[in-house]
């Protein structure tokens, strides 16, 4: 405790943590509205997730149990620096346990484990405005907002079937929100859109950079944008898991050498773990254990 | 009324701003009207104001004084003081117009441009085409020139295309501003028999005919329009 | 011929500080009616066309709009989403420099296809194929709908910028010289598309151009602009055969005889 003297709790002044929670109060309120917030200077770099930090600052208490990933794992430089940082700012509990966590801080993914009420998600923005890329005029994209003109999303994906046959999006997926706005999922693979729907989570959305802030309630509708013709799909993958077998989950790919041999394993580490401390195998798991 | 047509003391000048606002008098008092069925000619030396009669009739000069009774669709429309989309109205349904020269549109094919007029009135567009067949097979042009744009066609074919244009309809009323000064006298008898049809069919003409012979054959009065002329009167 | 007027202008006047816009316009525009508002460059015409399409808020005066539902709309007093729909549906605005009305890095038939899919349309074949359809239109050959319009010619992007805006059955269109940075030969093939279409359509259309060869081949009716007024105006052929105001007979006298 004798380091907290140097800092507020959770590293950000009361008033300032206050202004933070205002502004995510407003979001909850109208969900998927990105509600313009005065965005920190953090000690880190824009891009390293200084939006999610100031709001998992905002809503941590000394009593939350955090998790921080990131592309699903809790062991890469993203996550174990966050995660050290409230540990060092705010000396609350850790854990990689995605069911004993009560705030999780994300980057690009959203747990496999379904989340349930009380779990908080924070996610890490870079860019929150989804009709950025075809309409760079900030006031023109507000206003395309306010009066739910939302053609233009439409025509992104319109492109995307043009040039590939198929909607090529495969993360930052468009998502309509409680039916009013359209809203970028951050990059998250389009894997896990479906996951945000009617979840029993609270969902929070920090953009430090563009100093944005939006949140998906629990048990809010969130809609996949598509075309009738062609409608939304998530990724499918052809082969379970290498390590521990799991289907119907997202999958990186790992070059395992210099000869062309990769393996497919669970992007979502802890789950990964979880399922090989009972018992499941994937098939290059079962060769080393045989080999052994 | 059996009198489509009535001008009534109209007068016409011009007033040239880029010559110290000179005013050149046209025609004043131009008085005269045309009953069915009868082909009125207008005669007396160039640059007396014929042309300059028809182009008033037609909408394209203003007129200073006077009114033009145009009988269209049951009432009495006098074009002098009209709108211009009931001057475009009264066009498109009771007052044709043959003009000397054919206003070519770029890439509009011969056949096109004289079925327009029926286009315009929501004739099926094969029917509006058939009957610009017939006139222009009746006009002599060479079949082979019916679907090129007639800006590179000779001066008598340009004019037949502007004939079979101003005759496609059933227009009360035509305007004929030299329709026959290019054409030969094959072309020229069959003009004289469209417009005795025309007569026939209770049309009113007025008309310019420079060639004696045309103007004898399809005239029922000739109107000198030297009366009217303003120079005359001052002198 | 419908019996009332599609759009109502009432003294409608543009004062820029002290500078005068335009001054004083009223007149009314009927269904079917193509309307060309000449002027050299600084006479108040395109100011005029802004005020009309209400790119521009009037100093004063009023400009009402017959909307599909038999109501005149005074257009100042919409609220904002309403003229934004009305301007992607009901009607169109072909600008001078194609780059200004299309989205230069989208492709060809996504161009087309944004309003409709801007009024709900969610059937990518459908869409396709609309834009397909009018792509022929405009002639612009049916395998150029991927590409962008960075890759067109000038001329192509212009007739593109015209697919765009019909694609919704608009009865109103504003065109801001539409020919204005073409080749004459290209600006020829325009025109006469433009014309087609305006017939086929019944379209409604304001075309403010410096070109008197334009207004004559398109416009049923002109008006003429000097100085933020309108000098002069009534039935194209007239204004043209038989000019009365001073500065419109220096402006039909200065045009080049072919």
């Amino acid at each position: 405790m004798t380091d907290l003297a140097t800092y507020n709790f959770a590293y950000l002044d009361e008033q300032t943590k206050r202004m933070i929670r205002r502004a995510i109060l407003k979001a909850i309120s109208i969900p998927g509205y990105q509600v313009p917030f005065a965005s920190r200077e953090m000690p880190m770099p824009y891009g390293w997730g200084t939006g999610g930090v100031q709001v998992t600052a905002a809503i941590l208490g000394p009593k939350d149990v955090l998790k921080v990933i990131d592309q699903g794992a809790d062991d890469t430089t993203n996550a174990v620096s966050i995660r050290a940082f409230f540990q060092k700012v705010a000396n609350v509990a850790v854990t990689t346990k995605t069911r004993d966590a009560t705030i999780i801080q994300t980057r690009h993914r959203i747990p496999e484990e379904t989340l349930t009420a009380g779990q908080t998600l924070v996610y890490q923005v870079p860019i929150p405005e989804p009709l950025r890329f075809l309409e760079p005029r900030e006031t023109e994209t507000r206003k395309m907002h306010a009066l739910e003109e939302y053609g233009l999303m439409h025509v992104k994906l319109y492109e995307d079937i043009a040039r590939n046959g198929h909607i090529a999006t495969t993360y930052a997926y468009p998502v309509k929100v409680e039916g009013r706005y359209v809203m970028d999922p951050s990059p998250t693979p389009k894997f896990d859109n479906p996951k945000m729907h009617m979840s029993e989570a609270l969902q929070l959305f920090g953009a430090g950079r563009e100093k944005r802030i939006y949140a998906v309630p629990p048990h809010t509708d969130v809609v996949s944008l598509d075309f009738e013709d062609h409608p939304f799909e998530i990724q499918h993958f052809d082969k379970p898991c290498a390590l521990c077998g799991a289907e119907h989950v997202y999958l990186d790919e790992v070059v395992l050498d210099d000869k062309g041999g990769r393996m497919f394993v669970c992007s979502d580490t802890d789950h990964c773990e979880d399922r090989r401390e009972h018992g499941h195998a994937g098939h290059l798991l079962a060769q080393q254990e045989a080999a052994e | 009324m059996a009198t489509p047509l009535v001008v009534s003391e109209v007068a016409k000048s011009f007033t040239m701003h880029l010559r110290d606002g000179i005013r050149l008098p046209v025609v004043n008092g131009v008085s005269f009207s045309v009953k069915k069925g009868e082909c009125v000619v207008l005669g007396g030396p160039s640059g007396v104001g014929k042309s300059s009669i028809l182009k008033m009739l037609y909408g394209n000069y203003a007129v200073d004084a006077g009114q033009i009774l145009i009988e269209h669709q049951g009432r009495l429309v006098d074009l002098a003081h009209a709108a211009p989309r009931a001057v475009l109205e009264v066009r498109r349904d009771t007052l044709g117009y043959v003009s000397q020269f054919l206003r070519v549109v770029p890439r509009v094919s011969a056949l096109d441009v004289v079925a327009e007029p029926l286009l315009a009135r929501g004739v099926e567009q094969a029917a509006a085409r058939e009957k610009a067949a017939g006139l222009l097979a009746k006009l002599n042009l060479p079949r082979e020139l019916w679907q090129l744009p007639p800006a590179t066609f000779s001066g008598g074919e340009q004019q037949r295309v502007n004939i079979a244009r101003g005759f496609i309809t059933d227009h009360a009323i035509l305007l004929l501003d030299e329709p026959t000064a290019s054409l030969d006298a094959t072309n020229r008898r069959v003009v004289v028999e469209m417009i005795a049809a025309k007569k026939a069919e209770g049309v009113a003409l007025l008309g310019i005919f420079h060639d004696e012979e045309v103007r004898d054959a399809v005239a029922d009065r000739i109107l000198d329009v030297s009366a009217f002329s303003p120079r005359k009167a001052a002198a | 011929m419908s019996a009332v007027p599609l759009l109502k202008v009432n003294d409608v006047s543009k004062f820029y500080g002290s500078r005068i816009g335009c001054r004083n316009v009223s007149f009314e525009l009927w269904p079917g009616e193509v309307l060309a508002i000449v002027g050299e460059s600084g006479s108040g015409k395109t100011t005029l066309l802004s005020c009309l399409s209400t790119r521009l808020m009037p100093s004063s005066g009023i400009v009402e709009y017959h909307m599909r539902d038999g109501q005149y709309r005074d257009l100042a007093r919409m609220s904002e989403a309403e003229r934004r729909f009305l301007m992607r549906t009901d009607w169109g605005f072909v600008h001078q420099n194609p780059a200004d009305g299309l989205r230069m890095t989208v492709s060809a038939g996504a161009n087309v296809g944004e309003r409709l899919m801007a009024v709900g349309d969610r059937h990518y074949g459908n869409i396709r194929a609309t834009a397909a359809d009018w792509l022929r239109r405009v002639e612009i050959e049916e395998d150029r709908i991927d590409d962008q319009p960075r890759s067109f010619s000038g001329g192509m992007r212009q007739r593109l910028q015209i697919a765009r805006n019909l694609v919704t059955s608009p009865r109103l269109v504003f065109m801001d010289e539409p020919t204005g940075g073409l080749d004459v030969s290209v600006q020829a093939r325009l025109l006469d598309l433009v014309r087609g279409l305006v017939h086929d359509l019944g379209l409604s259309a304001i075309i403010v151009t410096h070109d008197l060869a334009v207004a004559r081949l398109l416009s049923h009716r002109m008006m003429v602009m000097k100085d933020g007024l309108v000098i002069e105006q009534g039935l194209t052929d007239r204004v043209l055969d038989d000019p009365r105001e001073p500065y419109t007979q220096l402006l039909v006298s200065s045009i080049l005889q072919v």
